[in-house]
């Protein structure tokens, strides 16, 4: 009997010393960090609402050059590479590593498309000479040039989150091929999973400011 | 007694280790079906000029949709109330930096 008990003891000692972690922590952490992006984006988001109130004409004639279709068909991408990365975490949570894997390389796959999209959009403009001090920026109105200075900017760091984002998630993808990361252990998804959320986030205002308003 | 109370303590470790709570599927479907939907709702109506009211609208549609994605995919709805307060609160500085910033820009 006090042998028994001895090592039920022993056995919670042991157990405690193995789960030595903080998930809550970890995930206060992540949230505190995505709260430092919001104001980041935040920024820039009042840069926008400064300009577009003094240059309200010009940022209309400016965002008819963006091609609608191409922003819709990422925020599509988008919007789709946040499910798939849900379905991700919900499969570990359930035990499905497999499964987990999968959705994992779908949103890690969308990344990439969002990205390919993105290029062919960004090489569109360079064409037509819309790059800083290109021929067909600087014939462009104050305004319009305005438009295209936050344009670059806001959707170029929000590519960088991108990118950083299949970083992100490729790592991912080696820690649960690794068993680093696994059912009983799922909150390094979930964060990776709310960094990527973000990005998701972010473009859905980004799409509307500058594609859909002319 | 004591003892039993202890192994218990160990496989919660205080709360410290996450479990997840009937993780489903379909719900996300769902919100995913009505992201595309509004999606698709915003571009259509996107060539109807509602003159001032144009951005009032899109900022307002594009606002329903982060409270699906935060609610949902970001799991905040299922948190613990300190994540929602310190959400709340970082939505409100940024609000009232708008604020205040647009009453510069607006009346100048």
């Amino acid at each position: 009997m006090s042998t028994n008990a001895t090592h039920t003891a022993a056995e919670s000692h042991d157990a405690h010393v193995h789960v030595h972690r903080d998930d809550y922590g970890a995930k206060m952490g992540m949230w505190l960090f995505l709260f430092t992006e919001l104001l980041l984006f935040g920024g820039l988001f009042i840069l926008y609402m400064a300009y577009r109130v003094e240059y309200i004409q010009q940022f209309q004639i400016a965002a008819k050059e963006l091609k609608v279709y191409m922003g819709g068909v990422n925020t599509i991408i988008l919007l789709t590479s946040s499910l798939t990365m849900v379905l991700s975490i919900v499969a570990l949570q359930r035990k499905n590593v497999q499964a987990s894997i999968f959705w994992l390389v779908t949103t890690i796959v969308f990344a990439l498309g969002f990205m390919v999209v993105k290029y062919f959009e960004w090489s569109d403009k360079f064409h037509h000479g819309i790059y800083p001090k290109g021929p067909g920026l600087m014939d462009k109105s104050q305004g319009e040039i305005i438009f295209f200075g936050l344009y670059y900017t806001m959707t170029g760091l929000h590519g960088l989150h991108v990118i950083i984002g299949v970083g992100l998630l490729t790592a991912m993808l080696i820690q649960i091929k690794r068993n680093k990361v696994r059912p009983d252990r799922f909150v390094p998804l979930e964060n990776a999973g709310l960094y990527w959320h973000l990005v998701d986030l972010i473009w859905i205002f980004l799409f509307p400011l500058f594609y859909l308003l002319h | 007694m004591s003892d039993i109370s202890n192994t218990h303590n160990a496989h919660t470790d205080d709360g410290r280790i996450a479990h997840a709570h009937d993780p489903s599927y379909g719900i996300n479907i769902m919100i995913w079906l009505i992201l595309i939907s509004l999606t698709v709702i915003t571009v259509a109506v996107a060539g109807i000029d509602l003159g001032n009211f144009t951005l009032f609208v899109a900022m307002l549609v594009a606002a329903v949709k982060s409270t699906f994605v935060i609610n949902y995919f970001m799991h905040i709805k299922f948190d613990d109330a300190i994540f929602k307060i310190f959400l709340i609160l970082v939505i409100l500085v940024l609000f009232v930096v708008f604020v205040l910033t647009g009453f510069d820009v607006f009346y100048r």
